[in-house]
């Protein structure tokens, strides 16, 4: 498929394999990077993805496999060596750290020496600012990582690469946790890159963004190779087709239902200085999503509800009955359940086994004579895995084996276990592929079917369009828009969410 | 699908993911098993009085207290805090006793009146830690000072009984030179079994002590989850002042006698058997049944030690030895990967 006149890639790796114990993780990796060029690599969760970033990053050694860069058999037996033949790699959460300047952060270990071997900050500090220049981003070099934005921070690790000149940089998942506008000055920045001749890959989800910015695209499934393209060869039907191996339906399985009985009502909440009379209602039966720009307060107002946050004005009441503030088994008693945004840090504890984390808000429930049994804990798991259809090597292995997709799937599933009556999901399908997000999608319809209530926090617009019965909007704080399915459309959602729509809630 | 990759629905025999679990949890415990026999060997070679009913008494006469304090020991670490005022705790504990005894307190309400001030001291540590954003391991240094200072206040240079004081009750002290009832072990021996039956049940078998692991692991997923971090950390340290008196209480007991200094120092004593059971220093591993085995090593180590006429110095040089190596070998794996993963920036993007 690959026409001779093609430059020869920068690197290559062609048949890793890699095995976690009985887990194959992956079985054909197959990439190839060519300078100035973004390459996409694409595929369900769990296909491997990042195990072969892993490979290349030196953290996992292959169990076979080659590997050349710049035409030559290399092995990277450690982070340092992959850094060496200058391939860098920028993870979705940066590790910076955080009371190290920015500066200090991009030159860390190998700061610019004045005589004496004292640090030249002077130095330093240039370097940085003429690096930030060439990549079109103004970020000070003398500020304190501490503080800064997801995005901010991806710059500083990509400021970072090119300060060790960096011919292969590869980004996984990059885009996951970033707002619409810093998605397009990461976009930018890639440009900038390619022009300068880097090799660049590109791990996402989000098929749009692929087609924005890349100019190649393979897919791999079940841990193999399964296409190479040029982007205008291909479209997104086939790569779903090659990601998921089946056609999918279509993508937003919504059934109409009537709703019941209000399940959540929320009147003038408040949190000083975070959002302000907040007021809407969730019914049974209902999908009410909160839409707005991320650090609008959505998951905020979320936690609020759930107790995990404080909050100084307004009352919750769900079913009829008003919940005390502050006590997140108060509200978990009264029905709730909370998906975290973050699944790694709030929704998962990483270390421990996968049964004992879909247990982990049941436990109460688990419980007889006072005791806990272990069986009961894995029978819980075993039939929320099979339900949720969760991919997993061994039930006891920590969640942290899993891949992003099915550890989402073991955050809702703990809750779904619990049987609430609402249910409050923060980006439920962050991350996740496009067929589990389907899954989830119908999931959560089937959930709310059953007389569930769901309130959604969702920064795509066309999930809130998809799924909600209700958007509530919020801007800075305040609920600048309530529509019903019908009233709500993309335009008049982003107008109320950036603000420019004065009407009140109802 | 790759082929050992599964989804639920074709999910492996319970069986054979319980039994690769079991290896996983034991082996540590296993190991304590090989050298607890060794210990129990060499002992043996050195005298052969060292199996008789004598030694099993004084050895649990002279670890059974300070094994008490490994209990809560082992659930405050692990929720990843440590505790470091225990034996300071226990001296108060036995002074305020001695003190109101020698004020002509009865014995019992000096005994509850120590319980209380256990409890009381625990509570100052938890609300500390629980509730402010300092480190326990400041916070209990702190309380380590002040506990042991006001023992000291309390006592001054006095032992009591001393002149003109009427001695404990023979009927408590005889637990310092009696066995229970038709057996060789010590009460405070008995009380530890039953303690540590107690412990291991809430810690392994309990949604309590699940949350345990939860907050050692991930407390912010924790509170996610319901459980209320602060107020199990602020109990457990209302609970380990509650047990260092009971501690003290019996050490003075025992002895017939106390005075400010008492347990001075035993605080790495505690630290190190709980961590030579395997307990994580960096919280949400460990088992009661490894905290137990290391509680019996150190016993009979102890016992080898004075029957082989080591003196005190000597004693403590192998105590901060076994500390060492109980942190270095059983967090040695765990160690080994942090330190890699801060290496390889970031470790990976899942
Ligand atoms: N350390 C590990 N131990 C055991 N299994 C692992 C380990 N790392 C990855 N796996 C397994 O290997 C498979 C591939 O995981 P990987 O993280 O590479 O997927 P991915 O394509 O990046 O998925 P996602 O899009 O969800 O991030 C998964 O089934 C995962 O559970
Ligand atoms: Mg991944």
């Amino acid at each position: 498929m690959t026409p001779t006149d093609e430059p020869r890639p920068v690197l290559e790796l062609a048949g890793a394999r890699k095995s976690f114990g009985a887990v194959h993780a992956l079985v054909d990796g197959r990439i190839a990077l060519r300078s100035g060029e973004a390459h996409a690599l694409v595929g369900e969760n769990g296909a491997g993805k990042s195990t072969l970033v892993n490979i290349l990053a030196g953290v996992h050694q292959p169990d076979g496999g080659t590997l050349t860069v710049g035409g030559e058999d290399v092995v990277f037996n450690g982070p340092a060596a992959a850094r060496e033949a200058g391939v860098s790699i920028i993870y979705q959460e940066p590790t910076l750290f955080p009371d190290l300047t920015v500066a200090e952060n991009i030159f860390m270990g190998r700061q610019p020496l004045r005589s004496g071997r004292r640090i030249d900050r002077a130095r330093m500090d240039e370097e940085a600012r003429s690096i930030f220049k060439r990549l079109g981003v103004a970020l000070d070099p003398r500020r304190v990582a501490r503080g800064l934005s997801v995005a901010d921070q991806q710059l500083v690790e990509i400021a970072k690469a090119l300060s060790l000149s960096a011919k292969v940089l590869v980004m996984d998942e990059p885009t996951a946790a970033l707002t619409g506008v810093e998605v397009q000055r990461l976009f930018d920045v890639m440009t900038t890159l390619q022009n300068d001749g880097a090799a660049v890959m590109f791990i996402s989800h989000r098929l749009e963004e692929v087609f924005a910015s890349c100019q190649r695209v393979t897919v791999m499934r079940d841990g193999k190779f399964v296409s190479s393209a040029r982007i205008e060869e291909t479209d997104v039907d086939t790569i779903i087709h090659q990601m998921v191996g089946r056609d999918l339906d279509s993508l937003f399985p919504k059934t109409a239902t009537t709703p019941g009985e209000p399940v959540l009502e929320v009147r003038h909440l408040g949190r000083e200085g975070v959002f302000d009379d907040v007021s809407f209602t969730v019914r049974a039966g209902e999908i009410v999503a909160l839409a707005g720009l991320v650090g609008a307060g959505r998951s905020e107002v979320a936690r609020a509800i759930f107790g995990i946050d404080p909050r100084t004005q307004g009352e919750v009441v769900v079913d009829g009955k008003r919940l005390e503030p502050g006590r997140p088994l108060a509200a978990m008693a009264a029905g709730i359940g909370l998906v975290p945004e973050d699944r790694r840090q709030q929704g998962l504890v990483m270390d421990m086994g996968i049964d004992q984390n879909f247990a982990l808000a049941s436990l109460r429930k688990l419980r007889r004579g006072g005791i806990m049994r272990r069986s009961s804990e894995q029978r819980l798991a075993k039939v929320w895995a099979e339900r949720l259809q969760v991919k997993f090597g061994r039930l006891r292995d920590p969640a942290a084996t899993l891949s992003g997709g099915n550890q989402q799937k073991v955050v809702i599933g703990k809750w779904l276990a619990r049987e609430p009556s609402l249910l409050i999901i923060d980006e439920p399908t962050r991350g996740i592929d496009v067929g589990t997000k389907s899954e989830v999608h119908r999931i959560i319809d089937s959930l709310v079917q059953g007389g569930m209530a769901v309130l959604m926090i969702s920064s795509e617009l066309p999930e809130v369009l998809g799924m909600a019965d209700r958007v509530v909007v919020l801007h800075e704080g305040r609920v600048t828009g309530n529509f019903a399915r019908d009233e709500a459309d993309e335009t008049t959602i982003m107008r109320a969410a950036t603000g420019q729509h004065g009407r009140d809630a109802a | 699908m790759t082929s050992d990759v599964q989804t639920a629905p074709t999910g492996r025999p319970d069986s054979v993911q319980r039994s690769i679990g079991w290896r996983d949890a034991l082996r540590w415990e296993g190991g304590l098993v090989v050298v607890l026999i060794a210990v129990l060997i060499f002992g043996s070679a050195q005298s052969s009085s060292f199996l008789s009913q004598s030694t099993i008494f004084y050895a649990g006469i002279n670890i059974g207290y300070i094994a008490l304090m490994a209990l809560p020991m082992t659930f405050i670490i692990m929720t990843g805090e440590i505790d470091l005022s225990v034996a300071s705790m226990l001296g108060l504990a036995g002074s305020l006793m001695g003190f109101l005894w020698h004020h002509g307190w009865g014995i019992w309400p000096a005994i509850i009146a120590a319980l209380v001030v256990g409890a009381l001291g625990g509570a100052l540590n938890g609300v500390l830690v629980a509730y402010t954003a300092l480190p326990s391991i400041a916070v209990t240094i702190g309380t380590l000072t002040l506990f042991r200072g006001v023992a000291q206040i309390l006592l001054g240079s006095l032992t009591v009984p001393g002149v003109g004081d009427p001695q404990f009750p023979d009927s408590m002290t005889k637990i310092g030179t009696q066995s229970i009832p038709g057996g060789a072990l010590s009460y405070s021996t008995v009380l530890f079994l039953v303690l540590a039956l107690l412990a291991g049940i809430v810690l392994h078998a309990t949604p309590f002590g699940r949350a345990l692991h939860a907050i050692g692991l991930q407390p912010e997923a924790a509170s996610f989850s319901g459980v209320r971090v602060a107020w199990v950390k602020f109990c457990l340290f209302v609970v380990s002042g509650l047990i260092c008196a009971v501690a003290g209480v019996l050490l003075t007991l025992q002895n017939a006698s106390v005075s400010y200094t008492a347990g001075t120092g035993l605080e790495l004593n505690v630290v190190a058997i709980v961590l030579f059971g395997g307990v994580s220093i960096f919280g949400g591993k460990g088992t009661i049944f490894g905290v137990l085995l290391s509680v019996i090593i150190f016993g009979a180590l102890q016992m080898i030690l004075t029957q082989t006429h080591v003196e005190a110095e000597k004693q403590l040089v192998i105590t901060g030895l076994l500390l060492l190596i109980s942190v270095i070998v059983a967090n040695g794996r765990e160690l080994l990967s942090r330190v890699r993963s801060r290496l390889a920036v970031g470790g990976g993007s899942r």
